[in-house]
């Protein structure tokens, strides 16, 4: 199954105003594989994950999704993919109402009318979310867009899952939700978060960027424990396996 | 300065519709047929953006009252003509939905004033050549601030010959020009400067930004206004020639009631206080002398339904008051019978 | 009004029209194109016409009472951007004093007559567009214009807008209160700084249509924006357009009013 393998090859990137967020990341994430990225505020993870789909491309070294490497030219294939669920759910949620949103994808996609209102009900049921389908989103909190900013990536049944930092605003009980959510997912998933328990619970394998770079790279609960190299990211040990 | 659908005729009202619309329909085509994708996100929360810096004032310097940024203008620097009318277009139906500032039948006019001047005509006219390539500050204060001063003055100046040719004001053409342009003068000023300011910052924070904002768009001025005028043309014929028509088949009220009260249809008029110094206004700076901007009064005409009703014929204003009250008073009740059922009735 | 109340003024007429009132439910374009056959309907009336402009009240009474929309609400806000016909309209009196009726020993003058004429006539039009927002969802009223003709880009940007005014409003109210409690006396207030607030707000704002763009893009956007959406013209609806055209043609082309009147007349003489 080699289309669902990302792979990083000395990536760099710099914004158009000179701000070096990516310098030289290098990995490799095999079909299934579920992966954690953390780091400190800056690190570059949320440039990272852009760069999953195209919405970035790198300005130096190569992003290859399954058998294509990304360009400009192959950023649509990869779409079809890849789906990101970004950190700011405003930006992520452009119609005006919740359905519209979350049929969006499946519409794109070229799908029938009948499969597209089922894929919405699935989604939207999958993040607890069927009562806010007719709602605009300015009119939903914080955790309600995220919920549906997930829905409307999920109905586009992504053969790759990335979320940036999914459970920030979300309450305990629809984190609990996410966490299963994300557990039955099987394909390929990657995760960048400040919450190390969501990433132990959730993710096998946990990536530490600092500065533009990788830090660290191996089984979440060997990075995990590690309390020196945490600290050094601004990171601190994940809160079940502290000591009272 | 959003002209209002009170003030409106019909066939003012419409024909300016009818402008703006073709206006619009041509500026989507020529956007549709090269347009960068990312354009439709940009122009939309562009449109957005217009509509939140109105919300933020500022105190003009030494006179304590506060001013705010308009639109046409900067969008037209930042998008160009034809994205610009369309988003200044959007930016005028939320606000006169939104605020009601304005109204539906007005927002034609309002297009017109507000969106054509400074997008097809002072940008291309005025701002472009004037900026050349946009490098100079200094040149981009002086053509913001002659830009919006210029778009104001003509969007003011249509405002004026909009309010007269509808005839719904008294005012005389010369007092209402004194009356519009200096104030708009201001205002304009101020705009200008408010605009320079924010291209200047915009420019010294992300150079790139303009430039490839300009680069990606479609070059406007190089086009025919040929098809629009005679789509124009032929809409004001149609619109304007109905719409005349509907008009007419009422007379006047007031002729009417003045031939009730008085036996004849004129009054002398009076010639005191503030109506004599606008009149003196009027002859003083009589540009346009005999020019009649109200349209012609139809003939009046009895009414034969009159004598069909039962009753006194004791003058139409009596039956009118005495019906005025029975009238608010039933949809009054209407209202409030309404809100008893609904309350009593089925939650909802 | 401070930057916090027109924002949410809006936001509260926004809510109301998501309501599912007998109202809110017909179909936006019937409401739109009724709403528009009310307007030039109602400006259709000469300068002075005042008592066939009443029963025109019936229209904004019935959409309040059976929309659930509360009146003093749209009241104030009708009343908060009257100074423009206001100011105009008042010239009218002191224009033309030609006296047309005496009225209790008072005389009416023909300027007093058109002033109120301009008065009903805003209260009438203001209310009803005020009215047809706070009745049909601003994503309605935008699939109305697609279905009666307008291009699919220009709705398609100008629901962006809707979409975007709330949060771009919410990010400019943050810019202005972080301004303001920082502002002491006028300073603050100035142009130098509003220039540098909106400058970066525009940034942000293109950075932020950049990252929509990116959104968009990654659920397979292509130039096209696809909706589901079927609106069905029923039966109720064309009885509504039916009722509205049928009541609109009557209060204009009968003069309603006066008739009442010359009956009540009749009944106590
Ligand atoms: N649009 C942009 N233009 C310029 N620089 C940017 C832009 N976005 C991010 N940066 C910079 O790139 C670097 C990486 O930012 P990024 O958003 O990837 O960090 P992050 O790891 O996601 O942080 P956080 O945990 O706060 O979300 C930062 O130094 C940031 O300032
Ligand atoms: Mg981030």
């Amino acid at each position: 199954m080699s289309h669902h393998i990302i792979d990083f090859a000395d990536v760099h990137f710099r914004y158009p105003d000179g701000t070096e967020a990516l310098r030289g990341i290098r990995f490799r994430i095999t079909h299934g594989e579920s992966v954690g990225i953390v780091g400190a505020n800056g690190a570059g993870k949320s440039t990272l994950l852009q760069h999953l789909n195209g919405c970035l491309l790198p300005t130096q070294g190569t992003v290859t999704i399954g058998d294509l490497a990304l360009t400009a030219r192959t950023r649509r294939e990869i779409h079809k993919k890849v789906g990101i669920v970004f950190q700011n759910p405003d930006d992520q949620l452009f119609m005006p109402t919740v359905f519209d949103d979350v049929a969006f994808g499946p519409l794109n996609l070229g799908l029938d009318e009948a499969r597209v209102r089922e894929r919405v009900d699935t989604a939207l049921a999958m993040v607890n979310g069927l009562s806010l389908r007719d709602k605009p989103p300015h009119h939903l909190s914080a955790g309600q867009k995220s919920a549906v900013a997930i829905a409307s990536v999920m109905a586009m049944e992504p053969d790759i899952l990335a979320m940036d930092e999914p459970a920030a605003t979300l309450d305990p009980r629809s984190r609990r939700l996410l966490i299963s959510l994300l557990k039955g997912f099987t394909h390929s998933k990657i995760i960048a978060s400040h919450d190390l328990d969501l990433i132990l619970d959730v993710c096998r394998r946990c990536i530490v960027i600092g500065e533009g770079r990788v830090v660290a790279d191996g089984p979440s609960e060997e990075i995990l424990t590690k309390r020196e190299l945490l600290e050094a990211n601004n990171l601190e040990l994940p809160l079940s396996l502290q000591k009272r | 300065m959003h002209m209002a659908d009170a003030l409106l005729s019909p066939a003012v009202g419409t024909t300016l519709w009818a402008g703006s619309v073709a206006v619009g329909g041509y500026a989507s085509k020529k956007l549709g047929s090269r347009l960068d994708d990312r354009l439709i996100p940009l122009m939309g929360v562009l449109g957005a953006f217009i509509f939140a810096s109105q919300m933020i004032n500022f105190t003009i310097p030494g006179t304590g009252s506060s001013g705010h940024l308009g639109g046409g203008m900067i969008l037209a620097i930042l998008l160009g003509s034809h994205a610009a009318f369309l988003v200044m277009a959007s930016v005028l139906i939320v606000q006169a939905l939104f605020f009601a500032d304005g109204g539906l039948l007005a927002l034609g006019c309002n297009v017109w004033n507000l969106g054509f001047y400074p997008c097809f005509l002072v940008y291309p006219l005025i701002y472009k050549p004037w900026v050349g390539d946009g490098k100079n500050p200094g040149r981009i204060l002086v053509a913001s601030v002659v830009s919006v001063v210029a778009a104001l003055q003509l969007g003011a100046f249509s405002v004026v010959l909009e309010t007269l040719a509808s005839g719904k004001s008294e005012l005389p053409f010369n007092a209402f020009v004194l009356l519009m342009q200096p104030i708009h003068l201001a205002i304009g000023i101020v705009e200008g400067v408010v605009t320079a300011g924010v291209i200047a910052y915009v420019h010294g924070a992300r150079p790139e930004l303009i430039e490839s904002m300009t680069a990606s768009r479609p070059l406007g001025p190089r086009v025919s206004f040929r098809k629009i005028m005679i789509t124009f043309g032929i809409c004001v014929i149609v619109t304007g020639g109905f719409l005349s028509w509907f008009a007419s088949t009422h007379p006047d009220g007031l002729e009417w009631s003045i031939e009730k009260v008085t036996g004849k249809g004129e009054l002398p008029e009076a010639e005191e206080g503030i109506a004599a110094v606008l009149k003196g206004i009027q002859q003083k700076t009589a540009f346009l002398p005999d020019y009649n901007f109200r349209p012609p009064e139809s003939e009046p005409k009895t009414k034969e339904v009159s004598s069909d009703w039962p009753g006194i014929d004791s003058g139409t204003s009596t039956a009118g008051i005495v019906g005025g009250v029975i009238v608010l008073a039933m949809v009054g009740f209407i209202g409030a019978g309404i809100r008893f059922f609904r309350r009593g009735g089925p939650a909802r | 009004m401070t930057f916090d109340e027109r924002y949410f003024a809006v936001g509260r007429l926004d809510r109301l029209s998501y309501g599912r009132s007998l109202i809110h439910r017909l179909d936006p374009r019937v409401k739109v194109v009724a709403t528009l056959l009310f307007l030039i309907t109602v400006i259709s009336f000469p300068p002075h016409e005042i008592v066939a402009l009443l029963p025109f009240f019936l229209f904004p009474v019935l959409l309040l009472t059976l929309g659930g929309i509360p009146a003093g609400f749209i009241l104030r806000k009708i009343v908060f951007v009257s100074p423009f016909a206001l100011t105009i309209g008042i010239f009218n009196p002191v224009l033309d004093t030609r006296t047309v009726t005496v009225i209790a020993g008072l005389p009416i003058s023909a300027g007093w007559l058109s002033f109120l004429s301009i008065l009903l006539k805003f209260v009438l039009t203001t209310g009803a567009a005020l009215l047809l927002v706070a009745t049909t969802s601003f994503p309605g009223i935008c699939h109305a214009l697609r279905r009666l003709g307008f291009p699919p880009l220009f709705v398609s940007q100008l629901l962006f807008l809707y979409r975007y005014l709330f949060v771009l409003a919410e990010e400019a109210m943050r810019m202005t209160r972080a301004r303001d409690m920082r502002t002491f006396g006028r300073r603050g207030l100035g142009v130098a700084v509003f220039v540098r607030l909106v400058g970066v707000l525009f940034l942000r704002t293109v950075d932020r249509a950049e990252r929509i763009y990116g959104a968009m893009l990654s659920r397979g956007f292509r130039g096209d924006i696809p909706m589901l959406r079927k609106f069905r013209i029923s039966f109720g609806d064309l009885a509504f357009l039916a009722a509205a055209t049928i009541l609109l043609g009557a209060f204009k082309f009968y003069p309603v009013t006066e008739g009442i009147g010359r009956l009540a007349q009749g009944v106590w003489p």
